[in-house]
């Protein structure tokens, strides 16, 4: 086969990987060269960069289409998936400037790497190619394992960065094994080949796909922290730096479901019926692992991390419905949980103080007497967590059991309606906590709010609130892209 | 024309069970018909091979560490460079400027290395980065 320079269409497809890329090697020689510079050069630089990115994604969302040979595809569903994760990074960089100050951390490092994960998240979300899902995927990791273990003089962070490395390659390798065995028994690795292959007269033996499709969904299902490979989580969320935590949170989490949603519901929605089973236990499990791991933590971050496996279970009930209701649902809540969780750990962030001293739930106690604006913000984020009228976490829930009865589950969504009744007692005693007590020392020696953080906690509030009053917005949106998908 | 998996792969399965066979008679032959004898000398190691002393578990410094990982991450990048050079005809321009792409990044990536003293054996790393402006 000859090779030829790749097109302008294809470059422009795939520009904001580019600029990503181009950035945070950038920054690398940059951080290496500078002697002297600004502490927030590099955060300025990549919100820029971020800017440039999202400005690119939507260019190349105009003109959707195949990129490489149908390596990549940049759909709806691609731009909003890229749009999403780029809108994380923002909100993460601006909650990180007062952090990274706080805790005498390098910078230049911090954002390159930032952006390279986001470069392998926006490949995973466009790719159309199980070896692109697989690189992204890499990209994505990698960046994040070190990350995880940014603070390298704190031991819990590199508990943290090491388990998840170690039980980040392992899962890979699993997807890998999936990857290798869907290949052998298709001999394609593209996802719409693929459909047509299972499709087609000369379908393989169902057992080795069936197979194939096990063993990516272990992989994947670790990536977005569903039971039962979930135990990481609530240590690498508690050992990382917030920032990152928030970070890991959102973004490769919604990255890793546009790609278990991509090909579940693409290019192994043939043999759905089989796999069906295993999303429904997964998403039961996280879901009541998550929620009631949830009531006993008394670290914020370890919560926080629980709530995000129930979260996942309340994605995998949409996975499980298997229409494009389901996927559209899954769309709209990622969006949402992004929001509300980010909200939340940037006022973690705040108030943990230098050297995360102050992580457990008494520490906000009386938080909205001193501050009242930040509990006010928080308010928000928990109320959307729990999933109350006006705010998306409402609308992400509805739509998603919605999703999971029009397609005949009717057992999983009264499990998970009567999970998320659990899970308000959790978010509830943080606000409780802010409210009725005194004042704790963490809140006594809270500085006032930086611009940044400011920022990190009004636009996700904005959005949270946007979402839940105007969800047609978005949600027609996902509708539209979950359908020209197949 | 062999139809289903089973057919298409008992080939191999043959195949897996002589090499096992071959394997487990061979040993077994030796084990029957072959001498034994075990004293000092025949556990000593053979002909010109050095004496050891004492135990390998020593400690050594962590420098060592951080130059095999790089010497191993440029090495592998470095390795593409050659089947590149032999096919660099036949991929014309195309190639050249896709490899110019790859060699600007290791190159990015390896003098950030340098310049952030990972490539110094002595202690200047750690005082370039005391030194450095806050």
């Amino acid at each position: 086969m000859p090779i030829s320079f790749p097109t302008t269409l294809d470059l422009g497809r795939f520009l904001p990987e580019i600029l990503l890329t181009v950035f945070g090697t950038l920054f690398m020689v940059l951080d290496a060269v500078l002697q002297k510079r600004s502490k927030n050069l590099f955060g300025h630089l990549t919100l820029l960069a971020l800017a440039a990115a999202l400005g690119a994604s939507l260019y190349a969302g105009s003109e959707p289409g195949p990129a490489f040979g149908g390596m990549l595809v940049v759909d709806g569903f691609a731009t909003f998936f890229r749009v999403l994760v780029l809108g994380v990074g923002m909100l993460i960089v601006l909650s990180s400037y007062r952090f990274l100050a706080r805790e005498n951390a390098e910078t230049g490092e911090y954002h390159a790497l930032l952006l390279f994960s986001l470069a392998g998240q926006c490949l995973m979300a466009s790719a159309n190619d199980l070896i692109m899902v697989f690189i992204g995927l890499e990209i994505s990791s990698i960046a994040s394992y070190v990350l995880a273990g940014y603070l390298r003089d704190d031991k819990r962070a590199n508990e943290a960065a090491l388990k998840y490395f170690l039980l980040g390659s392992f899962a890979t390798a699993f997807f890998l094994y999936g990857v290798a065995i869907l290949y052998g028994s298709t001999g394609t690795v593209k996802l719409d080949q693929i459909h047509a292959v299972l499709t087609g007269p000369n379908a393989p033996f169902p057992v080795f796909v069936t197979l194939a499709a096990a063993l990516m969904l272990v992989g994947l299902g670790f990536k977005v922290s569903a039971a039962p490979f979930q135990v990481w989580a609530p240590d690498v969320y508690q050992g990382a730096p917030t920032p990152v935590a928030a970070f890991l949170s959102a973004a490769p989490k919604a990255a890793a479901f546009a790609v278990f949603l991509r090909i579940f519901t693409t290019a192994l929605e043939p043999i759905g019926t089989a796999w069906e089973p295993l999303a429904w236990g997964s998403a039961l499990a996280s879901m009541t692992i998550g929620n009631f791991a949830a009531l006993l933590q008394s670290n914020i971050k370890r919560m926080l991390a629980y709530s995000s496996i129930a979260h996942a279970g309340y994605v995998l009930v949409a996975l499980t419905a298997r229409s494009d209701t389901g996927t559209s649902a899954a769309m709209f809540y990622l969006a949402a949980y992004a929001l509300m969780n980010l909200g939340a750990f940037a006022v973690v962030t705040h108030l943990s103080g230098k050297g995360e001293r102050y992580l457990t739930l008494d520490d906000f106690a009386g938080l909205a007497q001193k501050q009242p604006f930040t509990a006010a913000m928080l308010t928000i984020f928990l109320l959307s967590l729990i999933g109350v009228p006006l705010t998306g976490g409402f609308f992400g829930k509805f739509y998603i059991f919605k999703a999971a009865l029009d397609s005949h589950l009717v057992w999983l969504a009264v499990l998970g309606l009567l999970n998320s009744a659990v899970a308000a007692y959790y978010y509830l005693r943080v606000l409780v906590m802010m409210y009725m007590h005194d004042p704790s020392q963490a809140v006594q020696e809270a500085e006032p709010l930086s611009h940044g953080l400011q920022l990190a906690l009004v636009l996700p509030a904005l959005g949270t609130l946007f979402l839940g009053i105007f969800p047609n917005w978005v949600l027609e949106f996902a509708g539209h892209s979950a359908a020209l998908m197949k | 024309m062999p139809t289903s998996y089973t057919e298409m792969y008992f080939p191999v399965l043959v195949q897996a069970i002589l090499a096992m066979a071959l394997a487990a008679g061979l040993l077994t032959v030796s084990r029957l018909l072959g001498k034994r004898v075990r004293n000092r000398v025949k556990d000593l190691p053979y002909e010109s091979g050095i004496v050891p002393t004492g135990d390998a578990r020593q400690r050594f410094s962590v420098k060592f560490y951080l130059v095999a990982m790089l010497f191993i991450v440029f090495d592998i990048e470095a390795i593409f460079l050659y089947p590149w050079a032999v096919v660099y005809r036949d991929l014309r321009m195309v190639g050249f400027v896709e490899m110019l792409v790859f060699v600007i990044l290791i190159l990015s990536g390896f003098f950030y290395i340098w310049k952030k003293g990972a490539l110094d054996w002595a202690a200047g790393a750690v005082d370039r980065k005391e030194n450095r402006a806050p």
